[in-house]
């Protein structure tokens, strides 16, 4: 597509991730939710909101504040589930690197999984050249407001909701909804398994600590399942691809 | 936790989440992931999701004694099922929230 200007380009952008903002809709309103369901102040959720501009790290936040979890291993937790922006960074890194700290600072911020996986699929298909700051604006602030009117939404909700609802159960749900699309291989599956169970078997650990033990272990799981099925000469090739789907 | 150190929990996760949005893109070109890292990092969402969902599902109030009974990992299964079937978020959330809802007044 060929854009006549910069606005242009900024509402093609926001029109395509439109539609993705309906995917964000339940973790918004969980968020909000679990928040208002803790007694947290709608204040103290939106600016929780505000500086994360995470979803999974938020709700995970919301689930070990309510389990006593210590300081460290929050923050740790939170920083871990956020890795993934580290992929993405990079991979957005050659298009957007040249711009000025005013347009790549606010575009960091509003970085999220669904505004990386829309400009990737962009500029795999041509390059946007000077229309990619206004492209991925447009698609980033579409989904940033979509987000945050969603948890609102939910703190609103959250107070009416009684107990007997069990919607904390949400939580779980919500990350299962996220976890399962993602294995895709004997190696993802492992590092889920591994992670999973161990922090079961772990969960007498103080503080939550169990957690980030298990994600670890989760990752050696993964790593090493990836690094067996390497030596096998029936898993390379379109075999070990098939086999997950 | 007090209002004000939740605040300061806050705003430590948000720099350092910014941060990390930020590394590569400020960094361009002097800044490299060491392979072993970037191969690390594909099993991070798997591994952490995992490690959140199984003690939830398991451990409904944090008591550490594992009962069968408990509705939420029947609730759990079925909606896993669902998930790997339709990739559907909403869907998922119903079928688990429903089944837990069917199980509880099933159990009475």
């Amino acid at each position: 597509m060929n854009y006549r200007s910069g606005t242009h380009a900024f509402m093609h952008g926001a029109h395509t991730a439109s539609p993705l903002t309906t995917g964000v809709i339940p973790f918004g309103l969980i968020a909000g939710v679990t928040a208002a369901g803790m007694g947290m102040s709608p204040t103290t959720t939106m600016g929780m909101t505000l500086l994360f501009y995470s979803g999974s790290a938020q709700i995970a936040v919301l689930q070990m504040l309510q389990n006593g979890a210590l300081p460290l291993t929050i923050v740790l937790t939170a920083l871990v589930i956020n890795l993934r922006f580290l992929m993405y960074s990079a991979s957005l890194a050659p298009h957007l690197h040249h711009l000025p700290r005013r347009r790549t600072w606010p575009l960091s911020y509003l970085l999220a999984d669904q505004v990386f996986a829309l400009f990737s699929l962009r500029t795999v298909t041509g390059g946007l050249g000077r229309f990619a700051f206004p492209y991925y604006m447009g698609a980033a602030v579409t989904m940033w407001v979509g987000w945050n009117l969603a948890v609102l939404a939910g703190v609103f909700l959250g107070a009416r909701i009684p107990e007997a609802w069990s919607l904390n159960f949400t939580i779980p749900l919500s990350f299962l909804a996220l976890l399962i699309p993602g294995l895709r291989n004997a190696a993802t599956l492992s590092a889920a398994v591994a992670g999973g169970s161990l922090a079961v078997l772990a969960i007498d650990l103080p503080y939550n600590l169990g957690m980030l033990a298990a994600s670890l272990g989760g990752v050696i799981a993964g790593l090493v399942v990836e690094h067996l099925r390497k030596d096998l000469p029936a898993a390379q090739g379109s075999e070990a691809e098939q086999e997950a789907s | 936790m007090s209002e004000l150190s939740q605040w300061g929990l806050f705003l430590l996760i948000g720099a350092g989440t910014f941060a990390i949005r930020l590394s590569f893109i400020e960094f361009y070109g002097s800044l490299r992931i060491p392979p072993l890292l970037r191969r690390a990092l594909l099993y991070v969402p798997a591994s952490v999701l995992a490690a959140l969902v199984m003690p939830a599902v398991v451990y409904p109030d944090r008591h550490a004694a594992f009962d069968w009974s408990n509705p939420q990992i029947p609730a759990a299964i079925l909606a896993a099922l669902v998930a790997w079937r339709t990739r559907s978020t909403l869907l998922t959330l119903v079928v688990g929230m429903g089944t837990l809802w069917a199980l509880k007044y099933a159990y009475g």
